[in-house]
């Protein structure tokens, strides 16, 4: 009998390899309390969570942790159902009301998670014939996307202009075509061109759909994204948008002010086919949508973190994903998978979480340590950080 | 020279960057197995490709290319 598990092999190895030299195991840590959204128990000690994508720290917020449990003893634990069959309650209707007033777009459509939020959109208005169009470096549900769906898939280098326009004028002016982008890109940090990609992409007649799963509620006036930020906002037809950020709980969604929209809730599988989200995550997800509307303390606070955290590692001589912070990511490039989980669990004994990220989540094959900070960082954590990044660095060998 | 040996000439130049193994190049050299390609290789050279003969060669199609003189052939028909 052929194992099946014998692809996994090298994988294995691999892992074996890393741990046997006695290295905690960075894909296996457990939070034993958490008691804000930036600090958390693991291993019995008292940790800075910089790994979180907690943006805005909302997942301890008073208002929206009562609206949960409100909705919790109103609504019961779960729906135990379908969107389109009885898994809609009036809080779905209610957090689909706040996306829509949040964006200031006309319809909105709530998923069970991000994933299944690209899975679906991405998978069912791309067809047989038509193109999409995306970034080298898109997020896996993008490509899940993909290859759920049967459209023609045609990748482009990350970011490169020039590269997206080659592809879009070869491909026929007549057939369907989808441009896939994100705002942020969640590996290095970076921020798309889109202020010149979203009116390439309609010049050539495609739709374009944006994902600001990590720009949400921080980037933009409004806190809209990066679309917004970047002025194009209103050419884009699609957002696609998670509720584990920013918004602190856990569900997905897609915005857009298309006609035809609501359809899309008749014939996206990934929608139609799971039980939708209980009433106490819709309930937390709504307060939080609408407490980000006025978020920009917050947001000014985010930005100042970043921007702090960014100058500090350079300066502590680490090399960053990006010359400048573009988002609340911080990548800091390792030079290989052994040194970066060797720095990783250095930091995690000093009192610091991080993630580690390695290929094939990663482009060019990097290991990175990826910080994500929160509105809810002080001051002196961000310099309590800077002294576990020096005192890691230092012990490693990762800097002088 | 026909058309064919001209594309295959200038796909064989556009492997050359990327042939790290100095392997010899023929019809027959699988991208995967013998010049050991990872997808962010095949994703820079299929970049290549499609500028060199200004063609789209989609995932889709990729999928069905597996050797060198598949690849001729699949430029030979995009190209039109």
């Amino acid at each position: 009998m052929a194992d099946l598990f014998s692809k996994f092999d090298p994988l294995i190895e691999q892992r074996e390899t890393l741990l046997s030299t006695g290295l905690t195991d960075p894909f296996n840590l457990v939070m034993e309390r958490v008691e804000s959204p930036t600090v958390a128990i693991c291993n019995g000690r008292r940790t800075i969570l910089l790994g979180t994508y907690n943006y805005m720290g909302m997942t301890f917020d008073p208002d929206v942790v009562a609206a949960g449990k409100k909705a919790l003893d109103e609504f019961g634990s779960g729906t135990t159902g379908s969107r389109v069959l009885n898994g809609t309650y009036q809080g779905h209707k209610e957090c689909e009301a706040a996306l829509r007033d949040f964006y200031a777009m006309d319809h909105a459509m709530v998923f069970s998670t991000g994933y299944q939020a690209n899975l679906g959109i991405i998978s069912t208005i791309a067809g047989k014939d038509d193109y999409i169009i995306l970034d080298i470096d898109s997020h896996a549900s993008i490509y899940d996307g993909c290859a759920l769906g049967n459209a023609q898939i045609v990748p482009f280098r990350h970011n490169d202009l020039e590269a997206l326009e080659n592809r879009l004028r070869r491909l026929p002016a007549e057939a369907g075509k989808l441009v896939v982008l994100e705002g942020v890109y969640s590996m290095l940090g970076d921020v798309a061109p889109l202020d010149r990609m979203v009116p390439l992409a309609k010049s050539h007649g495609a739709m374009v759909l944006v994902d600001e799963a990590h720009s949400m509620g921080f980037i933009g006036e409004h806190g809209r994204g990066v679309a917004e930020a970047q002025g194009v906002i209103d050419d884009v037809d699609f957002i696609i948008g998670t509720f584990s950020k920013s918004v602190g709980t856990v569900g997905g969604f897609c915005v857009s002010n298309h006609p035809k929209f609501e359809i899309l809730r008749l014939v996206t599988r990934p929608y139609v086919f799971t039980a939708s989200l209980p009433p106490s995550v819709v309930a937390t997800a709504a307060t939080s949508i609408r407490k980000l509307m006025h978020g920009k303390a917050k947001r000014e606070h985010l930005w100042e973190n970043s921007k702090r955290l960014h100058a500090g590692l350079r300066a502590l001589g680490f090399t960053l994903g990006t010359d400048e912070p573009q988002s609340a990511i911080i990548a800091v490039i390792m030079p290989d998978l052994e040194k970066g989980a060797a720095m990783w669990e250095a930091l995690l004994n000093e009192g610091l979480y991080v993630n580690l990220a390695r290929p094939p989540a990663t482009p060019a094959g990097m290991t990175l340590l990826r910080c994500s900070l929160c509105a809810e960082h002080t001051q002196e954590q961000v310099g309590e950080i800077l002294g576990m990044f020096e005192a890691a660095g230092r012990s490693t060998g990762c800097t002088t | 020279m026909t058309d064919r040996d001209q594309t295959l000439g200038k796909v064989k130049a556009l492997i050359e960057p990327f042939n790290k193994k100095g392997i010899e190049v023929t019809e027959a050299t699988r991208f995967a197995q013998d010049l050991e390609w990872d997808s962010l290789t095949v994703l820079d050279f299929v970049a290549n490709i499609e500028d060199e003969f200004d063609i789209i060669i989609t995932m889709n199609q990729q999928a069905e290319i597996e050797n060198v003189g598949q690849l001729v052939d699949a430029v030979g028909q995009l190209k039109g």
